[in-house]
């Protein structure tokens, strides 16, 4: 009973808790707010312009982490494939999954000591001749630190999933693809891929079920006014709407607005990958 | 829920030998070592960089000399750091936090994986749609934060501990793993006379150890790295586990930054060192561990995508 109660009082009553999006709310009151107030906060963000900066950030970092953090584990798991000696693939196997169990402070800590004034990367930018640049006070770059910083640290970890279904492909038919002449290059188009392809789908529609949420600590912790232009995406604008300007209830609207799209987006990637290769969720 | 078809995982996984490698997949081999190389660099270089930080004098990390050996070899930091009384309430808050919440925890998904594992029981489906639909739907940062703080549980251990007792993960991998165990078993303890309690406790746990280690694993891991829910539910600075005292050290350095000024610039500096002591006093314990709960983490998950 006491699980059941868990997921009643801590997961499903914050769910009904988003009444307030719809409700006047006053701090100290009624955690479901005060009286109706209908449609106003809906109508408030979305005539909001930082809202539609915010929502492109989102829609922007989002899709290059995809673009990057999907793919890479796939590419790594694929060369580690092809690793012939043992011990060598499992030390780089223990390597890249390391990153993984490390708390995002500590990254994002280690990412601004990497990018400071006296940093390496500036000590590289300084010894081909450029200036000093303070990448994270530079709008035009907090994408690319955050993107790098995720692959960094997501890319070893992906590949689990892949090798153990990299290890079920079906030795004859690598057999039968050679003898009828098909190259390396071929037979890892032909056959290991397809052998993967139910592992892919699963990974990439899990990954777009947090698209929306795109990295909301990380980018709690490395942005800055500075770097708001690009950095700012709807949880962090929703968290400072919140905290910062205390309008629950404002905040609350957007907040669900982004949970639905999510919940919408990881329901019709499921649906489209059922219907046309087959793997589903559920 | 995901199924993830690993099957058998056969000897021979890679490869097999063509007759007579081709020059181009010998070429291919090099590459390839190559990438990996550059990979395991890449990797460990941020780790490396930053003991060499810790141990430096700041000048010559003003100067932006350090890389991956420490110049002007200095421990006044560590001592600076180690001395810091706030530094180690936070460190032990952080161990009885973990502690703690691993326990609860540990409990709760037990007993609802351990329900879910049942296939006779009648709403079955419903109580496992209860759980996993909350992976893709959630209540928001707002609703929650109100929750808790009318709940009375700001600034309360309660408020690190309780909101993420259960994640769904883990309580498919448990489950995926009761379900595996041999339903004779608890038949036999049922003609024994031993309820359901009693073939919880007597059977099926200690046939259980190494999942309730992975899982221990798991919990605690995520815990000991969590930073957010304390920042958002702490206010008092002696309640706070250290990944938040990092966050305030590092947040103020941008904060340094970001106002800008010649004024500013003598102050982040010196705070260079003392965020590189910090990251590394943080991470010891983690990197210490490693080796020994890498391979639990991998079969944990692969577990969990076998059957899910």
């Amino acid at each position: 009973m006491a699980p059941l109660l868990f997921f009643l009082v801590f997961r499903y009553l914050p769910m009904a808790g988003n009444v307030i999006a719809f409700r006047r709310f006053s701090p100290g009151g009624s955690v479901f707010g005060e009286y109706w107030v209908g449609l106003r906060y809906v109508r408030l963000f979305l005539a909001d312009p930082t809202f539609w900066e915010v929502f492109t950030n989102t829609l922007v970092l989002g899709t290059l982490t995809l673009l990057f953090c999907f793919p890479l584990p796939i590419v790594l798991a694929l060369l580690l494939n092809e690793v012939r000696a043992r011990r060598l693939k499992r030390f780089v196997q223990s390597v890249s999954y390391l990153p993984h169990f490390l708390s995002i402070v500590i990254v994002a800590a280690m990412v601004m000591q990497l990018t400071s004034m006296d940093g390496t990367v500036n000590q590289i930018v300084r010894g081909l001749g450029g200036d000093g640049v303070p990448f994270l006070q530079r709008p035009e770059w907090f994408r690319t630190i955050y993107v790098s910083s995720e692959v960094w640290q997501t890319v070893g970890w992906g590949t689990i999933l892949y090798l153990a279904a990299l290890t079920t492909i079906d030795e004859n038919l690598y057999e039968a693809a050679r003898i009828d002449g098909a190259s390396r290059w071929r037979q890892t188009w032909h056959v290991t891929l397809p052998g993967i392809r139910p592992t892919m789908m699963t990974l990439l529609i899990l990954n777009i079920g947090t698209f929306m949420a795109v990295g909301f600590e990380k980018v709690l912790l490395l942005y800055n006014p500075l770097t708001y232009p690009t950095a700012d995406v709807i949880s962090t604008y929703l968290y400072r709407m919140g905290f910062e300007s205390s309008n629950f209830s404002y905040a609350a609207a957007i907040g669900l607005f982004e949970a639905l799209i999510g919940l919408t987006l990881v329901l019709t990637a499921n649906i489209i990958s059922k219907r046309t290769v087959g793997t589903s969720l559920w | 829920m995901v199924t993830i078809e690993t099957g058998e995982p056969r000897r021979a996984a890679r490869r097999p030998k063509g007759p007579r490698p081709t020059r181009g997949y010998r070429v291919f081999q090099a590459v390839n070592a190559v990438i990996l190389t550059g990979v395991v660099i890449v990797t460990l270089y941020p780790f490396v960089n930053i003991v060499a930080r810790s141990l430096s004098d700041e000048a010559y990390i003003i100067a932006g000399r350090v890389n991956l050996v420490p110049r002007g070899f200095d421990l006044t930091t560590y001592k600076l750091v180690l001395s810091d009384s706030l530094f180690w309430t936070n460190y032990r808050n952080t161990v009885v936090y973990t502690v703690v919440a691993t326990a609860i925890s540990l409990i709760l998904t037990t007993c609802y994986a351990y329900v879910l594992s049942k296939p006779r029981l009648k709403g079955r489906g419903a109580l496992v749609g209860i759980a996993v639909f909350t992976m893709f739907f959630s209540g928001g940062l707002i609703p929650n934060y109100v929750l808790i703080t009318s709940l009375g549980m700001k600034n309360t251990i309660w408020a690190v501990v309780v909101p993420n007792a259960i994640n769904v993960f883990n309580l498919l991998v448990m489950k995926a793993f009761f379900e595996s165990l041999p339903e004779e078993l608890e038949e036999a303890a049922a003609v024994d006379g031993l309820n359901t309690y009693g073939t919880l406790l007597r059977i099926v746990l200690p046939l259980s150890k190494a999942i309730i280690a992975t899982m221990v694993l798991f919990y605690a891991v995520s815990f000991w790295n969590s930073w957010f829910t304390a920042f958002l539910y702490l206010d008092q600075q002696e309640l706070f586990p250290v990944t938040v005292y990092l966050r305030n050290l590092i947040a103020g350095a941008t904060g340094a930054q970001s106002a800008g000024g010649v004024a500013d610039a003598d102050a982040v500096q010196a705070a260079a060192t003392l965020q590189a002591v910090t990251i590394v006093l943080t991470t010891l314990p983690i990197l210490a561990v490693y080796p020994f709960i890498q391979r639990y983490f991998v079969s944990g998950v692969m577990l969990g995508a076998v059957k899910g």
